[in-house]
């Protein structure tokens, strides 16, 4: 199935996109996307323990399961104000 | 005007403050506003972008209007965030918080600042002399409870 994947900051940076699409083998968690994306893009494993993850522009947890057509963004530390 | 908002149009702190006034109840409304240092860490920064993942963070904000309503019962908060380049000493958020009561107004706005940087996806990429470098702070997670009770203690101080 197919999940469209957003990256933000420093991880875009690193990537060199914001947005791609991917297909992922279901039933599939967030872990599952981040999986496949660090396969690709092995740069992007220093944030597995920093980063925060949405589902459909929603936090969520790596476990959480993700569906056909789902946005699935991954988020370094936020630095805001 | 909304009471959240991210935004790459110029801030506007009395529009929003406003927004959250109420003709008859009021007592206070406290305001904060963060601008865009000249120094950071050593750095001389030269101008910042800001990014956000917008929809995420407009829920995040609502979020913190309702943790804060909680806390404070009657209070009402506003907090719009601006996004894009910003020059050394434009304003990048602005907050304000209006109550019956003075104490209640400065502790909520206070709390909504310190729950944005911790709670809401924006991020600083910093232009400084001799390069640029993407800022990370905390993070984010809304549901911990340890943040959340650190913030409301930094605002009740």
């Amino acid at each position: 199935m197919r999940v469209t994947v957003r990256l933000f900051a420093r991880l875009r940076d690193l990537a060199g996109t914001g947005e791609l699409v991917r297909d992922v083998p279901a039933p599939a968690t967030v872990q599952t996307v981040w999986d496949g994306l660090t396969a690709e893009m092995p740069a992007l494993v220093q944030y597995e323990r920093l980063m925060s993850v949405a589902v459909n522009a929603e936090y969520a947890r790596m476990s959480a399961a993700v569906q056909e057509g789902d946005e699935v963004a991954f988020l370094p530390p936020v630095s805001g104000g | 005007m909304t009471p959240v908002a991210v935004t790459a149009a110029p801030l506007d702190l009395p529009a929003l403050t406003a927004e959250v006034a109420s003709a008859a109840g009021d007592g206070a409304i406290a305001t904060f506003t963060g601008l865009v240092r000249a120094h950071n860490q050593g750095r001389t920064v030269r101008f910042l972008e800001y990014e956000a993942y917008e929809p995420l963070a407009v829920r995040a904000l609502l979020r913190i209007v309702e943790e804060a309503r909680e806390a404070w019962p009657g209070v009402r908060v506003g907090i719009h965030h601006r996004v894009g380049r910003l020059e050394i000493g434009e304003a990048s958020v602005v907050i304000a918080a209006a109550s019956a009561h003075r104490g209640d107004a400065c502790a909520a706005c206070r709390y909504a600042i310190e729950r944005v940087k911790q709670i809401v996806p924006v991020w600083k990429h910093e232009h400084f002399e001799g390069g640029e470098v993407w800022l990370e702070g905390a993070t984010a997670d809304p549901d911990d409870e340890e943040a959340r009770r650190a913030a409301l203690k930094i605002a009740c101080a």
